[in-house]
């Protein structure tokens, strides 16, 4: 095995390009456990804690361009106003040691579907920033996840940064386990309302081959919304209207049963999670009509 | 391939470390510093939690030759990280300056033993004011989890002396123990936080 240890961006991406099989190490948290348990040897480590930039962000007029080693601690004191999701989701995430080192690039890079941040990154709307020595493209979050811990990524590309759509109004995440510390979700919900396009959006984790979005749940409550005038006048959700949604949610899953829950308990579980957070979500939209931070 | 970086305020080496290597590893069977345990090996019990410049992570989960050039304190540091803490924030002027080289060599790290006094207003010098408070509070069953523990619960009074019930919960939320149910640990914390408060407020180091 060879450590690589590069000082600057571009030294990383040339050190990628020289060796494809690299194995990016940043937090360390998903590949020193593999390490750890001889589960994988990889030929070069790839070390990205020297790369400074990718622990900084820069919040634009629309967008968030997070680094992608902004460890998870950051988000969630620094960043709780403008990505309120993404937020609550890091705060889900295992310890605080974990969420010490452990970033968004990393859970994109392994792009689990039990990812904490995805359905967070989903239901906001964002971009994956990757870059090689050939360029740099910006990849749709909806375009990034390609399999079971699959992504888009060509092989001498690295993640440098995530584009994050600044929330226009609430955003909630839910997540189930068997606590509130050191838990891989057994499934997760993400919810965002964007009353400045007058949509919703939402993420799904860990109850189907890769994060996904609940479409047709969410085209049927934008029409809902739209067409009851609810933008307008904050009333209050009808309840069938929220079970409604549920179901459609529920109905974008394609889970399995393993050794955290049922398939049939997931989708359930995601059912109800996405009343909850459209609950929250819209009490939220009411009471203020502006984004709000996350509550924990 | 060789690593350098800072133990307990020493500068350290190891030499013919594998790339694929701990920090963990390197810390215990390198250094002979086997005060941070080694248990899961994948960042669920945080018996292995040391300091990486100033941030609490699971070392098992640091490949060794990330923390070149870094800062790393132990558990064995933590009386001495402690003290210097305190001197920095003016309660004891002067006090351990000038005596010889900053921080910990390893062969005293090696050599560091609890000598409580069963007091606290014993040697300062001995235990950190966590440590002193873990013995009071009988927070300390079978020890396998304590160094976690200790520095996980030392930095988060460092940054918020006086934390509230849910505040020492999360910040130890990392940290298993099989043996106490943890009601001990947290009154030792909340015996911790309730025995700097005397002193000035503000005196919380700055988080890196």
């Amino acid at each position: 095995m060879d450590f690589l240890r590069p000082a600057t961006w571009e030294e990383a991406l040339a050190a990628k390009a020289e060796h494809p099989s690299a194995v990016p190490i940043a937090g360390g948290t998903d590949i020193m456990v593999e390490i750890n348990f001889d589960h994988r040897r990889p030929e070069y480590l790839l070390d990205l804690n020297r790369v400074e930039p990718l622990t900084e962000w820069e919040v634009g007029a629309d967008t968030v361009r997070l680094g992608a080693s902004v460890p998870y601690s950051r988000i969630m004191e620094r960043l709780r106003t403008e990505l309120p999701g993404l937020a609550l989701a890091s705060h889900t995430v295992a310890s605080p040691q974990i969420r010490n080192r452990g970033g968004v690039g990393g859970n994109l890079g392994t792009a689990s579907p039990a990812g904490d941040a995805h359905p967070a990154l989903l239901a906001a709307g964002a971009e994956v920033e990757a870059e090689s020595v050939r360029g740099s493209r910006r990849i749709p979050i909806d375009a990034f996840y390609t399999g079971v811990k699959r992504n888009a990524l060509a092989p001498d590309e690295l993640i440098r940064a995530v584009h994050i759509k600044k929330a226009t109004g609430p955003q909630q995440y839910s997540k189930v386990g068997t606590r509130n510390a050191m838990v891989i979700a057994v499934c997760a919900f993400g919810l965002a309302l964007h009353p400045d396009t007058r949509t919703v959006r939402t993420g799904i984790g860990s109850a189907a081959p890769t994060p996904v979005r609940a479409g047709d749940a969410e085209l049927f409550l934008g029409a809902a919304l739209e067409e009851g005038g609810f933008w307008e006048s904050g009333r209050a959700l009808p309840p069938a209207l929220a079970r409604q949604f549920a179901q459609l949610a529920a109905g974008a899953c394609n889970p399995i049963d393993d050794v955290r829950g049922t398939a049939r308990y997931r989708r359930h579980a995601v059912g109800v999670m996405a009343r909850r957070t459209l609950g929250w979500a819209w009490e939220q939209y009411r009471a203020t009509g502006r984004p709000l931070e996350g509550a924990a | 391939m060789r690593v350098t970086f800072t133990v307990n305020g020493r500068r350290q080496e190891a030499d013919d470390v594998w790339e694929g290597e701990s920090l963990l590893y390197v810390l215990r069977e390198r250094m002979g510093l086997p005060g941070s345990k080694n248990a899961c090996e994948q960042g669920e019990c945080g018996s292995c939690t040391v300091r990486l410049d100033g941030v609490p992570v699971c070392s098992c989960l640091v490949a060794a030759g990330q923390a070149e050039g870094r800062e790393v304190v132990t558990v064995e540091g933590l009386a001495d990280h402690a003290r210097r803490r305190g001197d920095r924030s003016g309660h004891t002027p002067g006090a351990g300056a000038g005596s010889g080289p900053a921080g910990l060599s390893l062969q005293d790290a090696r050599g560091w033993t609890a000598r409580g006094t069963g007091s606290r207003t014993g040697d300062a010098a001995a235990l950190a004011p966590i440590q002193q408070a873990f013995i009071d509070a009988g927070a300390v069953q079978c020890g396998f989890c304590t160094p976690g523990l200790l520095v996980a619960a030392d930095e988060m009074l460092e940054r918020n002396p006086s934390p509230s019930d849910e505040d020492i919960r999360e910040a130890l939320s990392g940290n298993l123990c099989r043996c106490t149910g943890y009601e001990k640990i947290l009154d030792a914390v909340r015996l911790a936080a309730a025995r700097q408060e005397p002193r000035e407020p503000q005196s919380g180091g700055a988080r890196p």
